[in-house]
């Protein structure tokens, strides 16, 4: 058990290193890949033993709950699929000049940082270490994102890390008076582990306890890309290398939003459902309303993937605020399904613009005729997004809104329903051009490199068979679910 | 006369803290700015380092001795060099609000700092805890300056001084988080600000100048 948790962590550390002292080649670059399905496999290993009780590692510094293992399905199911599409994309790079060797082992090496900091922050046992390792994901991509060393890459970084350190700082201190609180109500040196954390909510001080969940909130929310620290994230992802932002979009927002799920399940405790309810309604709906009216003005193939992640975090923000057991496990495949069909849809967009040199979503049109799995994969991962069954966000969403009802929100339901409708339009509107419009009759073939070639099939094999058929993972789902805090 | 107690001591470094945080509002050239944030990082260190005497706890004192190195010398070092290697214009050139509105802003935002800390205070009124309004105000005057400062550097301070108000509300709430936490934050900290730094160098090499009005290309 022990050695399963500590794998994840250690793989791509041990992959990052390696990258960073041989260089990117061959077996460093297949190393992350190779690290990353470690990942999945550790996941998917503890899934199946079951996880129904909290297994806590070396020194309670880690814990295998079915949260944890959830998320470490999500982090090795996006890490293959992006790390795997990472080969190709810089082997396109290095060809066309737009990169050196050395920075792609800067690269190399700052994804499998990532990898591990990530996934640091899904296994860790205590509130603190998890905020360290948020924090240290936005330190390795930073360089990430300004990949690319022109302008717009390095104010899409100068933003990307203020705003994120700011954001997270402010966990920091809401960790940090969560802290006071349960040192009070007798937590000791240990107070900061969540099983410590869990046993005192009832005794946590209320109004110390409320500053603090609204610190959390806003902070890792800035992470997760709810408002109101927004606004890095469509900067982040247009100007990060296309599988870092499969990566971010998946991974990073999903990760950061996980961590909130547990403080919910403490603060829900200590203050009543209440108190978090309210706050993630509000920024859940008000992230759908921006992220919405910014998806119908986009013209960038790249900000609009990024929007309509920020409106999928806004939908799990509401799933998270209805809390019953239906809503919170249809959030968790919710995040599963998104992470693998926005790595494919990226990797999709790396692609195009490497073919046109651009990211003007008018310069794509009739793809399907150009590249037949590129138009393929697009054509599911925005069926996926656009919730068509049988894709399981059809699924989820279908659950997410009866959780709603459920939960008395159904006032909450109608809100977002709007929103929901303009985005559906406006990405169904942009896709049917890009897919099937007239393709420019001087518009060549896109070759595709074999590598991603493999990335965009995993990718749409793994959405299709999660979309006929998540019953492996509806108990681990459930599971975590309950553990959450979800009744009913 | 009676030598001052381990509770004026507290309150003179929380006071320090505020200090400087209200003088790096009302300085304008970076360079007296930086060296303003290394007198905050001396006063932070302060704060275990009383507490450390007071409870004859070594550990806190050496956290005292790392907080000095870290917050008073290697980050401003950092930021200095930053400072140093720009052209002639080390001022922040276009404020938001002139330095008399500001230095107002700063007086209610400190008000407003010991209205939300009150709950702090009452769960444990001890000589420390009095002292969190002060770290409070901290924190939001650091906030207030990243928002009205246009210049890259002046941010980079803002979040520095962001960071010390925390870290003095954790010091004085808690004796400071658990060490394994403390070191990573720390260690966080240092790489965010070796980043803004290989930034800001590379801003000045394209833009000429690290004003953030210029920083306008991504937009929707």
């Amino acid at each position: 058990m022990t050695t399963l948790l500590l794998l994840p962590v250690l793989a791509p550390s041990v992959a990052a290193a390696l990258t960073a002292l041989l260089g990117w080649r061959p077996v460093t670059a297949w190393g992350i890949v190779l690290a990353a399905a470690c990942e999945l496999a550790c996941g998917i290993i503890l899934g199946v033993r079951g996880v129904s009780h909290p297994y806590l590692g070396p020194g309670h510094l880690l814990r295998a709950d079915a949260l944890s293992v959830t998320m470490l399905i999500v982090v090795g199911s996006v890490g293959v699929l992006t790390s795997w599409a990472s080969i190709g994309y810089l082997a396109t790079e290095l060809d066309r000049g737009h990169t050196t060797a050395g920075g792609a082992t800067q690269y190399g090496a700052l994804f499998a940082t990532f990898l591990a900091a990530v996934t640091l922050a899904v296994l860790a046992n205590n509130l603190g270490i998890v905020w360290v390792a948020i924090e240290a994901t936005t330190v390795a991509t930073a360089f990430l994102v300004g990949h690319r060393r022109t302008r717009a890459a390095l104010e899409a970084t100068w933003k990307y890390v203020i705003i994120c350190s700011t954001g997270i700082s402010l966990a920091f201190l809401g960790t940090v008076l969560l802290y006071f609180a349960s040192r009070h109500a007798g937590g000791g040196a240990s107070a900061l582990d969540f099983d410590v954390l869990l046993a005192n909510a009832g005794g946590l001080d209320p109004a110390v306890t409320r500053m603090a969940a609204g610190l959390l909130l806003i902070g890792y929310g800035a992470k997760a890309g709810l408002v109101p620290f927004h606004t890095w994230l469509a900067d982040a992802h247009s100007q990060a290398p296309a599988p870092v932002s499969g990566l971010m979009s998946g991974v990073l927002l999903a990760v950061a939003f996980a961590s909130l799920l547990r403080v919910k399940a403490i603060v829900d405790i200590a203050l009543g459902p209440g108190f978090l309810r309210h706050g993630l309604l509000v920024v859940g709906l008000l992230t759908l309303l921006v992220s919405s009216g910014l998806l119908v003005v986009q013209r960038d193939l790249k900000r609009m993937l990024a929007y309509s992640s920020m409106e999928n975090m806004g939908i799990i923000a509401i799933a998270a605020a209805a809390g019953t057991q239906l809503a919170i496990a249809a959030l968790l495949l919710h995040v599963l399904a998104h992470g693998i069909a926005k790595s494919v849809l990226f990797i999709c967009s790396g692609q195009l613009q490497a073919a046109h040199d651009s990211t003007a979503i008018e310069e794509f049109t009739g793809i399907v005729t150009r590249s037949r799995l590129l138009g393929t994969s697009f054509a599911v991962g925005v069926f996926v997004l656009l919730g068509f069954p049988p894709f399981a966000m059809f699924a989820s969403e279908l659950s997410i809104a009866r959780g709603l009802v459920d939960a008395h929100l159904a006032w909450a339901l109608g809100l977002a329903l709007l929103p929901m409708l303009v985005a559906f339009a406006a990405l169904a509107h942009n896709a049917s051009r890009i897919l099937l419009g007239p393709a420019d009759p001087q518009s060549r073939q896109i070759a595709l490199p074999a590598t991603i070639r493999g990335a965009l099939t995993a990718g749409v094999l793994a959405s299709v068979a999660l979309g006929v058929s998540a019953q492996p993972l509806t108990h681990l789902f459930r599971t975590a679910a309950t553990l959450l805090g979800g009744d009913g | 006369m009676t030598p001052p107690s381990y509770a004026d001591l507290l309150a003179l470094a929380a006071g320090g803290l505020l200090l400087a945080a209200v003088g790096i509002v009302w300085r304008r050239e970076l360079r007296s700015m930086v060296q303003l944030l290394a007198w905050q990082g001396l006063a932070l260190a302060a704060l275990p380092i009383v507490e450390g005497l007071h409870q004859r706890d070594g550990a806190l004192l050496a956290i005292g001795a790392g907080v000095v190195g870290l917050r008073m010398g290697l980050l401003p070092w950092l930021l200095g060099r930053a400072v140093g290697s720009q052209g002639m214009d080390r001022r922040e050139s276009t404020p938001v609000l002139n330095t008399t509105a500001s230095l107002l802003s700063v007086a209610v935002l400190t008000v407003m700092a010991f209205a939300i800390s009150q709950p702090l205070v009452d769960l444990e009124p001890t000589a420390a805890t009095r002292a969190v309004p002060a770290a409070f105000a901290v924190i939001l005057i650091a906030i207030f300056v990243m928002v009205v400062r246009r210049r890259a550097l002046s941010q980079a301070i803002g979040f520095l001084m962001l960071d010390n108000g925390i870290a003095a509300v954790a010091f004085l709430t808690t004796a400071g988080v658990p060490t394994i936490v403390e070191l990573g934050a720390s260690l966080d900290v240092l790489f965010a600000v070796l980043i803004l730094g290989v930034l800001t160098g590379r801003v000045r090499h394209l833009y000429g100048d690290t004003d953030l009005d210029q920083l306008r290309e991504l937009r929707d």
